[in-house]
């Protein structure tokens, strides 16, 4: 299972990439992994919207179930990846890269200090094994 | 395809039926009232019989064989209930008839309600929702209503185990809540730490699966039920499991207020095919003005030689109508008489042979998978479908194989908490020797997964259509009634 450094993880499996204050935001190669082959791809939000920590980003689902994605920072939204409409397995193929969800400017970036580093993640992942 | 779909037979001018001569003038219908376009199969009367006999043949059904799909409750339905539901008078009333005419259909839903309210503990029943996600509904949609009468509106958030049917999180969302997942504790119950967090002046209520999706009984439902009533909050309960329950406990007297049953579950009907089932809901003495309508009432006392006169009425704060008309009737009545075929004391054996039945299968499987939670179960357990040693052997590959041995797979990858789940609910009118013949076929699985793992990942090789591309399925949607020129 690959866990890139330099990216930081939530509890709930998402990735997030900090570039300046602006992040790209997707799910991680153990969520695509427990997920198994991911179907559609719906998306709760648009391109401009305003969004609150928490909030759900994408409804991933998979033919063993149906996950959302949730932001863990609030936020505007700079582009959605219209892609995965089409290409939904991209989440499988190539979770850090082809399969971003989100990319959001940051009110605060501090809101993702409590993040968790790679190892840190694949400690909290091997727990759940 | 060992069968041909009904377009793929169809031959240009081949004629089912052949109408009589005309004995009145011929008369052309007008352009604008034909339509060109609009493919019909055309076959003989013997083509479509075959095709359907043909088709019929190759579903798999309570009646032909063990069906262990675990939280479906697929007992079998005895054919009694067919056939008072076939009665004439009450196959052929009809829904518009005056409530006069069809006093009769009126005092079996009334007996029916009466009978729901005693063996759950609730105050009041309606029948009218249309299955158990449609109870759901009606349940989250009481509890909203009630604190908005109540002038409550920050009570946004409705509380959801994680071992909870997965149709709680969607109907409180459905219903506009903000859905709060809760996580189980280590025996498998609520975790009270957590949910002790969740208990503020926000809550409007939990929906509590009992026994769970683990097929569990939750140790701590009284002292959950007591936090979040404390809190504000409504208690709703997941009927689905009711099976387990029958005559030994009743829901209302725990703390529930609100709670929907099966019929097509619990008391018996037919739902292999997508239904109809029947959710009726009942609630606590406080709800009962809340409740959909219509509710059968008695509107004049009868005496010893004149019965009495039902009628519907319609609840003071009613959340409105979930269904036309007056929910499955059909089902009602199926319901009715297996309840009393039965009577109380059969009741209470049904619950103790599905709980016996599902402890007996249990002890024997436990011996070659994991069980996670591993404590005497109620109507039904999980078993993960997957061995450390084995890591490409998945459950899904187990349930194919199964189907190599006469089975209907158990259900799969539910609930989510447990890794590879295999979700097995054998019911009570299954006898020793079918569990028996059924724990050795998942022994034999268990030894194929080691010595030749490729019987399970090519698995099912003795059935009509070999193993199904799920994700193609998925993801490549063809939804269309006729094949395109």
């Amino acid at each position: 299972m690959k866990t890139p450094d330099g990216l930081k993880y939530a509890r709930t499996d998402e990735w997030v990439k900090l570039d300046g204050d602006e992040a790209t935001i997707g799910i991680s190669d153990f969520a695509q992994d427990q997920l198994s082959d991911v179907v559609y791809v719906e998306f709760m939000i648009d391109e401009g919207d305003a969004v609150n920590k928490g909030d759900t980003v994408a409804t991933v689902e998979s033919v063993k179930a149906a996950a959302d994605v949730i932001f863990p920072a609030s936020g505007e939204i700079l582009a959605v990846n219209e892609d995965l409409a089409d290409a939904p397995e991209l989440l499988n193929s190539d979770p850090y890269e082809k399969a971003w969800l989100v990319r959001i400017k940051l009110d605060d970036t501090s809101e993702l200090d409590d993040l968790m580093t790679a190892s840190e993640y694949e400690a909290y992942n091997a727990d759940r094994e | 395809m060992t069968e041909k779909t009904i377009y793929e037979l169809s031959q240009p001018g081949r004629q089912g039926v052949r109408f009589p001569e005309p004995d009145v003038p011929v008369q052309a219908l007008p352009d604008a009232f034909l339509r060109t376009e609009i493919n019909l199969p055309e076959l003989s009367e013997l083509d479509v019989i075959r095709h359907f006999t043909n088709l019929s043949k190759l579903n798999y059904s309570i009646d032909g064989g063990f069906y262990p799909l675990g939280s479906c409750t697929m007992k079998y339905n005895p054919k009694i209930n067919e056939e008072v539901a076939r009665l004439p008078g009450l196959a052929h009333t009809h829904p518009l008839q005056p409530s006069i005419t069809v006093q009769g259909n009126l005092y079996l839903m009334h007996t029916l309600q009466e009978f729901l309210q005693e063996i759950s503990g609730f105050y009041r029943v309606s029948l009218s929702p249309a299955a158990g996600a449609q109870g759901e509904l009606v349940g989250a949609l009481i509890i909203k209503k009630y604190h908005q009468i109540n002038k409550n509106d920050k009570r946004v958030k409705i509380l959801i185990p994680d071992s909870a049917h997965g149709t709680n999180p969607a109907t409180s969302s459905m219903s506009g809540f903000n859905v709060i997942p809760l996580p189980s504790d280590e025996r498998g119950n609520v975790d009270i730490e957590a949910l002790k967090n969740e208990c503020d002046e926000t809550l409007a209520g939990l929906m509590l699966t009992n026994p769970n999706t683990l097929g569990l009984f939750d140790e701590n439902v009284e002292e959950v039920i007591r936090l979040v009533h404390e809190a504000g909050g409504l208690v709703y309960g997941d009927g689905a499991n009711l099976n387990a329950l029958l005559g030994i406990i009743r829901p209302g007297d725990v703390g529930f207020d609100i709670m929907h049953f099966n019929l097509h579950k619990t008391f018996s009907t037919p739902h292999g095919g997508g239904g109809p089932g029947s959710g009726p809901v009942g609630v606590a003495e406080h709800l009962a003005e809340y409740l959909p309508s219509p509710i059968v009432t008695i509107v004049e006392e009868g005496d010893d030689g004149t019965p009495p006169l039902f009628d519907f009425y319609e609840p003071k704060l009613s959340i409105g109508r979930m269904k036309s008309f007056y929910g499955h009737f059909g089902v009602h009545i199926r319901a009715y008489t297996y309840i009393a075929m039965h009577g109380t004391k059969g009741l209470r054996d049904i619950a103790e042979k599905a709980v016996l039945n599902a402890n007996y299968l249990m002890a024997k499987v436990k011996q070659d998978y994991t069980l996670p939670y591993d404590r005497t179960c109620m109507h039904e357990f999980v078993v993960e479908g997957a061995w450390e040693d084995i890591p490409d052997v998945h459950a899904l590959d187990i349930s194919k194989r199964l189907m190599d041995y006469g089975f209907h797979p158990p259900t799969n990858y539910f609930p989510l908490i447990v890794h590879e789940a295999l979700m097995i609910e054998p019911t009570e009118t299954e006898n020793k020797d079918t569990l028996d013949t059924f724990a050795s076929a998942l022994k034999s699985i268990a030894k194929e997964a080691r010595e030749k793992p490729e019987l399970l990942h090519g698995a099912p090789f003795t059935t009509p259509i070999r193993r199904c591309d799920e994700v193609k399925a998925a993801r490549d949607l063809v939804l269309c009634c006729w094949i395109p020129e």
